[in-house]
């Protein structure tokens, strides 16, 4: 085995990245929890708490394995779940995967999954029994997640010998995760959002965010955050990680204007959930791209993404399917625009910026695999889970407050009597 | 006596109390109301999808009045809650047949 060198700065910057993804979590259940009724705010920010817990334990025990082990039979389809099991021979401050310690990319990825997972929760907001979103969380991230990062994340000769097939085979460009998480979670909360059916009272009874500042604290986090998932996806502190930075904040800065835009002419009002919206809007598109495009390119794709994501939340009401939060029109519609972007504005890839079609193609492969594959494999495991367990809470329990009911617990103190129940 | 009963905006709060201590009265009580009238309701927009809410935020303010006082009560309270846009509110007064202070026992018009 080569001698590896342990390059400090990179270690600093990946240590740095690790915390800051970690905050992503609870700038999730923030942005999500905000956007829930009084009711159902609790559950909705336990759900985001619940997946990181359920994700990094199987993280530990065989996903690491299942994404960063050698591929099966070289496949390009999994990894070997027995080399890293517990991971094996990497746990310790010595072993090293590229030139940080193994165990800071380990935790860093880890988070990775647990974010992916706890998106998907958006779309089954008020009505999703707690105890099969841990069940769930458990299944889909070792049936989808874990494979589809594999195909992803994994590149031949970094932690294994072979890795993914969408990485080595197909060539796809995902820096940071707009298939691996974004489209796969983005489909996987259509396909729940289809199991589990409408709210009772769906488009009859207003279901207003119950604070929409503590929305634009969450998606104030998630931006925070959001660095470490970009920058941090360079594996090193350097020009790639720097870059990535500055692309992170030009989409997003441009998405924010362009969801106004989109509010301000056709409905009259910006609206602070919009700006909230176009923020997360702007950071799920560049993810796959930051690091592919240059400063104008990662405008036009936020700019793109605000407009594109804006008008795509009008998808569920026309087909019907009450994708709660949004998933569907922020994270698997930005995914889509910010994966096939780079292959018309990524830097001499692009089909406007010095390459051909070519990329474009493999772009929308990857894009349609990870779609295909997350969408159906989550039905499955929804319906599976629906018919033996349930997935869904009983009436009852949806309109009395799942908070309440499941969790015997309310969000808030109302020194109110006139709004029933809580004593001074 | 009269249980002078008033709905009216929320802003305008501040200025019905002011002109109503000015004209001497000496306790109000006041509570968070919501409904609607001919002003019906209002539409909120989040992420596109409007939304139309029925019942809109009030105040409810009562006073006991005595019988020759109330229907100047009722115009300070009419003048001091008014912006002449829909949605103004009402005011209506009420016959009540005892008041009891708590404190004392005092009755009647003793107790107002």
């Amino acid at each position: 085995m080569e001698e590896v060198v342990i390059n400090s700065g990179d270690t600093a910057w990946m240590l740095i990245s690790t915390g800051l993804v970690t905050l992503m979590i609870p700038g999730l259940a923030l942005f999500y929890g905000g956007m829930v009724r009084v009711k159902s705010v609790l559950n909705m920010m336990m759900m985001s708490f619940g997946a990181l817990a359920v994700v990094f334990l199987l993280w530990i025990i065989v996903g690491f394995s299942l994404v960063f082990g050698d591929s099966i039979g070289s496949r390009g389809l999994l990894g070997d779940p027995g080399q890293f099991l517990f991971l094996n021979g990497l746990d310790n401050a010595n072993a090293a995967i590229g030139s940080i310690p193994a165990v800071v990319f380990i935790a860093f990825q880890g988070i990775f999954a647990a974010i992916t997972v706890a998106l998907i929760s958006g779309s089954i907001a008020d009505r999703a029994k707690f105890g099969s979103w841990m069940l769930f969380s458990a299944i889909w991230v070792t049936v989808v997640y874990f494979p589809v990062a594999h195909w992803v994340f994994a590149f031949d000769d970094f932690v294994a010998k072979t890795g993914g097939w969408i990485a080595n085979d197909l060539g796809a460009i995902d820096f940071a995760g707009g298939t691996a998480v974004h489209i796969n979670a983005g489909a996987a909360g259509l396909a729940l959002a289809i199991v589990l059916g409408k709210r009772v009272g769906w488009r009859k009874e207003a279901m207003r965010p119950h604070s929409l500042p503590l929305v634009m604290l969450g998606a104030a986090l998630l931006w925070f955050g959001w660095f470490g998932f970009n920058a941090g996806s360079a594996v090193g502190s350097n020009g790639t990680a720097g870059l990535a930075v500055l692309n992170t904040i030009g989409a997003t800065v441009a998405a924010l204007l362009a969801w106004l835009l989109v509010e301000k002419i056709r409905d009259g009002h910006a609206t602070s959930l919009g700006a909230a919206s176009g923020v997360v809007a702007g950071l799920v598109a560049i993810t796959p791209a930051c690091a592919s495009v240059n400063a104008s390119g990662a405008l036009i794709i936020g700019a793109l993404a605000g407009v594109v994501c804006a008008l795509s939340v009008g998808i569920k009401f026309k087909l019907g399917f009450d994708d709660s939060l949004d998933v569907v029109a922020v994270h698997l519609v930005g995914g889509i625009v910010g994966t096939l972007m780079i292959g018309l504005v990524g830097v001499d890839v692009g089909l406007f910026n010095g390459g051909g079609t070519d990329q474009l193609v493999k772009q929308l492969i990857g894009v349609c695999a990870v779609f295909g594959y997350s969408l159906v494999a989550t039905l499955i495991i929804g319906y599976a889970i629906e018919k033996t367990i349930g997935f869904r809470v009983s009436r009852e329990v949806e309109l009395e407050g799942i908070d309440l009911k499941s969790h015997a617990e309310s969000a808030y103190e109302m020194y109110s009597s006139s709004r029933g129940g809580s004593s001074l | 006596m009269k249980l002078i009963t008033a709905i009216i905006k929320p802003f305008k709060l501040e200025d019905v109390k002011e002109a109503l201590i000015a004209f001497g009265i000496t306790g109000m009580t006041v509570s968070e109301a919501s409904g609607f009238g001919r002003q019906g309701g209002h539409t909120e927009v989040y992420r596109g999808a409007e939304y139309t809410v029925d019942l809109i935020p009030k105040i409810r303010l009562e006073v006991l009045a005595d019988d020759n006082l109330a229907e100047k009560v009722i115009d300070v309270i009419v003048k001091a809650a008014s912006t002449g846009a829909i949605g103004d509110g009402k005011v209506w007064s009420s016959p009540v047949d005892n008041i009891v202070r708590v404190r004392t026992g005092e009755r009647g018009t003793d107790a107002i």
